[in-house]
């Protein structure tokens, strides 16, 4: 079977053997995007408790599935149950409500400018609750200790390094302890030793706390370390679903492509163009 | 082809003009979620109102001066050189102070309102917001839309002091018009109800159109740098032209 036939029907899932009561219930899910199929009919359990990495090539709809569950983006067809909400249909009240019990990993981080380290990591909690200054501030204190950023309390930004941004950022999506934390590409521009950290967090944090944890990434040695389970995405489906052992054993050309780096398979590392040569003009030349 | 790119045209610009609408009216709805965030409308009354003070009372002071001294050469021709106090209070009460404070008022704070929430929504702040369960109508767009309406009024009172005292400096210290002549012409024909109040109602007008177009370029803007550098130039052509037009439906109106 050649990789063009094999795009067509990619490996089934099975989304009910994923758990008996997931936090995150997605059927028939589709999504077209500036004419482009981000999602045929997409059919996903998130199980509650659990770590659960998203991957797939650049492109595939790992992000815009993020916001299908957070509510960002409507999908064109399909429903989005979150801890029994379908949010497709949720009003804005409701849909906040339910996202006050969600921490959000902006993949740019987000950090709101012109606040300080603090006052980013405090923003929510200001927001929401009306704590003793005291409390408020231990919280916060907390949060940047746990991503080693106390020290940078007082920084502003613009101050900071990429990774630094990543990890206050991170501490603000965890500040409320919520029932679901969706990291978006949390180990870009991590050094060695920030990344082991934040591993272990959010490693603690689902043990723990029992907070469900979404995990986007490509850094396969980190995601292999912290998921239980991995959704793999590509064209427009589920290509595989299992746990890292699972899918690094590589029974399907996708998983095989995906965990080997190969360019040649059934995702296309050039994206479509025409023809290499005669767009170069050597087409010409040989005749 | 002509035509029809035309059309397109200005049916892309009635749709903005019916989206601008429709965010008016979100505005609306967010003010009273937005009283909570009591201080940051006062920061923002600092940012567009105090900080727009400089160019508000410079130009102000020349426009005056100029005022004064172009009207005291043409009314001194046919022997009324003693109204120069008075046609510049009135041209400054009833038109020139808050048409040039509201275009002033667009290029200085409109156009840094449209950079700094353009900023934010291409950088993910506002997307930020919205995840943190934080309405950015509330917090981001309505304390700029509420400090635009208190500010701009102010500002326009500065501006017309401010363009006085220009007028009263050539017209009495350096061209000898008599300081007595000055004042009690111009206070006994500017009233204050049709004069002055009509400005304000004016300037109130033209601090929600603004600040209203600022908000809404920056927010709906290209999250990219091309775009907001577009958003913010939209920004001053679109309050200028908005100023102007509903100036004269404005006099129209209240004359």
């Amino acid at each position: 079977m050649g990789y063009a036939s094999r795009m067509t029907a990619p490996v089934a899932h099975n989304a009910e053997a994923a758990s008996a009561d997931p936090l995150i219930r997605i059927r028939g899910l589709s999504t077209v995007l500036n004419g482009k199929t981000i999602f045929d009919k997409v059919d996903l359990d998130i199980p509650r408790g659990g770590v659960t990495a998203v991957m797939g090539p650049s492109g595939t709809g790992k992000t815009t599935l993020m916001r299908h569950i957070t509510g960002q983006l409507a999908p064109d067809a399909g429903e989005v149950w979150v801890d029994g909400r379908n949010v497709v249909t949720l009003d804005r009240a409701a849909l906040f409500a339910l996202r006050e019990k969600i921490g959000y990993l902006f993949q740019n981080s987000a950090l709101l400018t012109d606040y300080s380290v603090f006052e980013n990591v405090a923003f929510p909690l200001r927001q929401h609750l009306r704590l003793p200054e005291v409390v408020l501030r231990n919280l916060v204190l907390t949060k940047l200790q746990a991503v080693g950023l106390r020290g940078a309390v007082d920084l502003m930004p613009h101050e900071l390094s990429g990774g630094m941004m990543r990890r206050v950022a991170l501490a603000r999506a965890i500040v409320r302890d919520p029932m679901l934390i969706i990291y978006d590409e949390p180990f870009v521009g991590l050094d060695p030793i920030a990344l082991n950290q934040i591993v272990k967090l959010i490693r603690t944090l689902s043990e723990t706390l029992g907070i469900t944890s979404i995990l986007v990434a490509h850094e396969l040695s980190a995601v292999r370390r912290v998921a239980d389970h991995i959704y793999l995405l590509a064209g427009g489906k589920i290509a595989a679903y299992g746990t890292p052992e699972e899918l690094e054993r590589g029974d399907t050309p996708w998983t095989e492509q995906f965990f080997t780096g190969a360019a040649d398979g059934p995702v296309p590392f050039q994206y479509p163009a025409p023809d290499y040569a005669v767009e170069l003009g050597l087409a010409e030349a040989r005749r | 082809m002509s035509t029809a790119r035309t059309s397109s045209r200005f049916t892309d610009a009635l749709a903005q003009i019916g989206a601008c609408g429709i965010f008016l009216f979100r505005i609306f709805a967010a003010v009273p979620r937005s009283l909570r965030y009591f201080k940051e409308t006062i920061r923002q009354i600092w940012f567009v109102g105090a900080m727009s003070l400089t160019i508000i009372m410079t130009c102000g002071l020349f426009i005056g001066a100029v005022l004064g001294l172009q009207l005291y050469d043409v009314l001194s021709r046919f022997g009324s050189a003693a109204m120069s106090g008075t046609v510049v209070a009135l041209a400054l009460y009833r038109e020139l102070g808050p048409v040039v404070t509201a275009l002033l008022f667009a290029g200085r704070a409109g156009t840094s309102i449209t950079a700094e929430v353009g900023l934010m929504r291409a950088t993910d702040q506002i997307a930020a917001m919205e995840m943190m369960a934080v309405d950015p109508l509330a917090y981001v767009v309505a304390p700029r839309f509420l400090a635009g309406i208190v500010a701009m009024p102010a500002l326009v009172c500065i501006f017309n002091a401010l363009a006085i005292l220009g007028a009263h400096v050539v017209c009495v210290s350096w061209l000898g018009l008599d300081n007595g002549t000055f004042w009690s012409n111009m206070t006994a024909s500017v009233d204050v109800w049709t004069d002055v109040i009509n400005g304000v109602w004016k300037s109130v007008a033209f601090g929600a159109v603004c600040t209203l177009i600022a908000s809404f370029q920056g927010y709906t803007t290209a999250p990219t740098s091309e775009g907001v550098a577009y958003a913010t130039t939209r920004t001053v052509v679109f309050s200028s032209i908005a100023t102007l037009a509903l100036d004269f439906v404005m006099t129209a109106f209240l004359m």
